[in-house]
């Protein structure tokens, strides 16, 4: 399957442009807050921004339904407000606190929501790409339609338990979309210097996996290739791939002082490609929406960041008998409990 | 408003660093992205983006100025039409963020009472009513049985691994379960460990049940990532919403003249690990009532078997529904003059030392362990009050060994009952010699085990 031309002229609601304006403004001023927060010190250890990439995640939960999965990598904080998950229970995980999705216990790399299919929030780099598969195997063996949506980077495409995986994913039809969000940097490595097979959604080819490459700025065309991917899976045809191409405008993570890449090249990228800028766009430019309104969603969504980010900080920290709850489903006396 | 922008801190360990270039000056409109200035950190240069847009006021630290401490306010940002002289008025106090207090400083540990402690609560229940009827069984068909009764009773139970299926078992362990529920439920997989441990995980957290067979547990480290990041750490990181309840199972320690690679004993590896439970049983029984908890458990559970065990008979109870609790050590043997304790193959060595010692008038107590984590040491602890001695007896290496462990806690629960110090008998401390005769000196002998005894009880 070659790649397809984003589509810039597809039928596209007011309604829905607005929807994901709002959701990936929400995205981007989230992380702004959060790097905010990290830089005061109220967020700790490693935390990887997603700006840049919002158009992903927000293209393809348009694409999903009620009962599909996903699961990603460290870089999750989009993933998870893109799913429905509460800003407040994230914030508040970032800084550690009980009101935390994890109750403080997970950080920004290890997050979890049951409610909302959203399986982590994983540290390690590459192995979500299996747990993908076994969640979406889950559901083949259960026997219903559900697709599980496996996010990684170009850096874990060169991971071999990833081509493990696409081997008994296609072997075995299993109903999961591998989303290899294309950011160019694997930390400070960029594709070029890490393969001389830069088209990753190609090496599906080698498992007989159908794939296609995705403009990741442009947040219709991510959701109409998602669409592809899941109507693919559901139809039992197995695992599809999509290599979406975006860009972090962030370091790696907070501590990336970025001197593999130019300033002028992240500032290019910014002006001429901002997925949310495209979206803004179109809406003023196809009068569905006012500078008015745009600055009352501006409103309504600083409103939310500064309410999640204030409950982070009121949020108590874990009480200390939790260091001891959640290491095992039933009661095994641990070594100084 | 007036926003102040304070030092940042760029990196997990950065606690104050050089202001060494301001980008903006005072009257300059920014926008959030904007560099702000060049911050030199214990690692690197970074650069420092705005968040919030504005006006620069006023600039308080002075570029090229070092040692600034993160949170500093260093300017000040204002809106359009405001004077920084309102600003700096009305700006928040220094400070004000401050990320909050620190925990409270821990209750300094008790040192241990200098007193005996008092024998230990154990539960020495029968594992099943005196007068069962018992038949006679390998330990590779109660494993088999094992399986096969749990997937009779859930369709959540499945088996995955290499040549479970079709070829039923490399060790036969799967024999007639293809048969039985399928292919569905019996999986082959690729030879692809790290793979196909972490799709069972995935599956396990999708809410399945699945028994993950590594052809033997040597093979099991391509996937031990997986096992211990991803199976045992996730109902942790998750603050208890989801976890893996699953079984890894297979062949553990050494076969015979298999060599260094394939002649492995990973108990005191896995259990070490907080969130994996560990079996290693020895007798069939205890096989198939070990798994068939394990396969019920709700955690992952790490099962080690033994390829020279799996044909071995035992005395099996004839019961519907059989299983043993994780927890719970075995006596095998009644005794004052001393305790043995093993698990899995180091006891045919305990038990042939304990028989041979007998004929020397030494009464050797015989403690199978069972399961190492959990860990019944009460069982262990209470005999050691009685005998005032221990020999600990494995297949694996000495250094940071199961017995070095079990040492370590009864010098710490029963120092003042120790008669002699405890003696643990381990495989040698080298990797496994193809030769006959250099891997016979390798692995843990009878002789060795009854020369520890003979050490401990000063004979």
């Amino acid at each position: 399957m070659a790649a397809r031309k984003s589509a810039q002229k597809s039928n596209v609601s007011a309604e829905e442009l607005t929807t994901y304006y709002r959701e990936m403004l929400l995205i981007r001023r989230f992380e702004e807050k959060a790097g905010q927060l990290y830089g005061m010190g109220l967020i700790g250890g490693f935390c990887h921004l997603y700006i840049g990439q919002e158009a992903v995640v927000v293209g393809l939960e348009a694409a999903a339904e009620d009962g599909d999965k996903r699961v990603t990598s460290y870089r999750d904080h989009g993933h998870m407000l893109a799913c429905g998950m509460d800003p407040d229970g994230v914030m508040a995980e970032l800084t550690g606190r009980e009101g935390g999705y994890s109750k403080g216990k997970g950080g920004s790399m290890h997050m979890f929501s049951k409610e909302k299919h959203f399986y982590g929030g994983h540290g390690i780099v590459g192995a979500q790409v299996p747990l993908g598969a076994g969640l979406a195997f889950s559901d083949k063996y259960k026997g219903n339609d559900r697709v599980t949506f496996t996010y990684f980077g170009d850096g874990a495409a060169n991971q071999g338990q990833v081509y493990e995986t696409y081997n008994m994913a296609q072997l075995w039809d299993l109903p999961v979309v591998f989303v290899i969000e294309n950011n160019q940097y694997a930390m400070g490595t960029s594709v070029q210097r890490s393969t001389k097979s830069p088209a990753l959604w190609k090496r599906g080819e080698a498992y007989g996996i159908a794939g296609e490459e995705v403009d990741g700025m442009n947040v219709l065309a991510v959701k109409e290739a998602g669409e592809r991917a899941v109507a693919h899976c559901r139809a039992g045809k197995g695992p599809y791939i999509l290599e979406v191409k975006t860009y972090r405008y962030r370091g790696h993570s907070m501590s990336d002082p970025a001197k593999y890449r130019t300033r002028e090249e992240v500032q290019k990228m910014r002006e001429e490609r901002d997925p949310i800028e495209q979206v803004r766009e179109m809406l003023l430019t196809g009068k569905h929406a006012t500078e008015e309104d745009l600055k009352a969603i501006d409103k309504e969504i600083k409103d939310i960041v500064n309410k999640s980010a204030d409950f982070a900080k009121e949020s108590p920290e874990p009480a200390l008998e939790e260091l001891w709850t959640d290491i095992y489903a039933d009661d095994i006396p641990q070594k100084s409990a | 408003m007036a926003t102040e922008i304070l030092m940042p801190a760029l990196s997990p360990t950065m606690e104050e660093g050089t202001l060494a270039k301001w980008l903006v000056k005072e009257g300059d409109t920014v926008n959030s992205g904007d560099i702000l200035a060049e911050i030199e950190t214990d690692k690197a240069t970074m650069e420092f983006e705005a968040v919030d847009e504005g006006i620069v006021g006023k600039i308080l630290i002075d570029e090229g100025s070092e040692g600034v401490k993160v949170n500093t306010p260093i300017a000040i940002l204002v809106e359009e039409g405001e004077s920084v002289e309102d600003a700096v008025a009305s700006a928040p106090a220094a400070g004000g963020e401050a990320p909050a207090a620190e925990a409270p400083a821990e209750p300094a540990p008790t040192v241990a009472a200098a007193a005996a402690p008092a024998a230990p609560e154990v539960d020495d229940s029968p594992d099943y009513p005196e007068g069962t009827e018992v038949v006679s069984q390998t330990v590779r068909e109660a494993l088999r049985d094992a399986m096969a009764e749990e997937m009779r009773g859930s369709e959540d139970v499945f088996v995955m691994g290499e040549e479970v299926a079709e070829y039923e078992g490399a060790y036969k362990i799967t024999q007639g379960l293809l048969d039985e529920f399928g292919a569905k439920r019996v999986i082959d997989t690729p030879i692809t460990e790290h793979g196909f441990a972490g799709i069972a995980t995935g599956a396990a957290f999708g809410g399945l049940r699945p028994i993950v067979e590594f052809m033997t547990f040597n093979f099991a480290m391509q996937a031990i990532d997986q096992i211990i990041n991803s199976a045992a750490k996730t109902l942790y990181m998750s603050g208890g919403q989801m976890g893996a309840p699953m079984v890894f199972r297979g062949p553990n320690g050494a076969a015979a003249r298999v060599g260094a690679q394939h002649s492995q004993d990973y108990a005191a590896w896995y259990m070490q690990i907080p969130g994996l439970k560990v079996a290693m049983p020895y007798s069939a029984a205890d096989a198939k009532g070990l798994l068939k908890s394990a396969i019920r458990d709700p955690n992952p559970v790490i099962f080690l078997e033994n390829e020279i065990l799996y044909g071995k008979s035992f005395d099996v109870p004839k019961l519907d529904d059989y299983t043993v609790p994780f927890g719970k050590a075995k006596i095998w043997r009644k005794g004052d003059d001393v305790t043995i304790v093993s698990f899995g193959i180091g006891m045919t060595y305990a038990l042939q030392a304990a028989d041979k010692l007998a004929e020397d008038g030494i009464n050797a107590e015989v403690i199978d362990l069972r399961t190492l984590r959990p860990m019944d040491l009460p069982t262990v602890i209470k005999s050691v009050m009685k005998t005032n001695r221990l020999v600990t007896v494995e297949e694996g290496w000495p250094q940071g060994s199961v017995g070095s462990y079990i040492a370590s806690e009864v010098m710490q629960q029963a120092f003042d009952y120790l008669d002699a110090p405890v003696v643990t008998c381990t495989g040698k401390d080298v990797p496994m010699p193809y030769a006959a005769n250099l891997e016979k000196h390798a692995l843990i002998t009878t002789d060795e085990v009854i020369e520890a005894v003979k050490q401990v009880t000063y004979r």
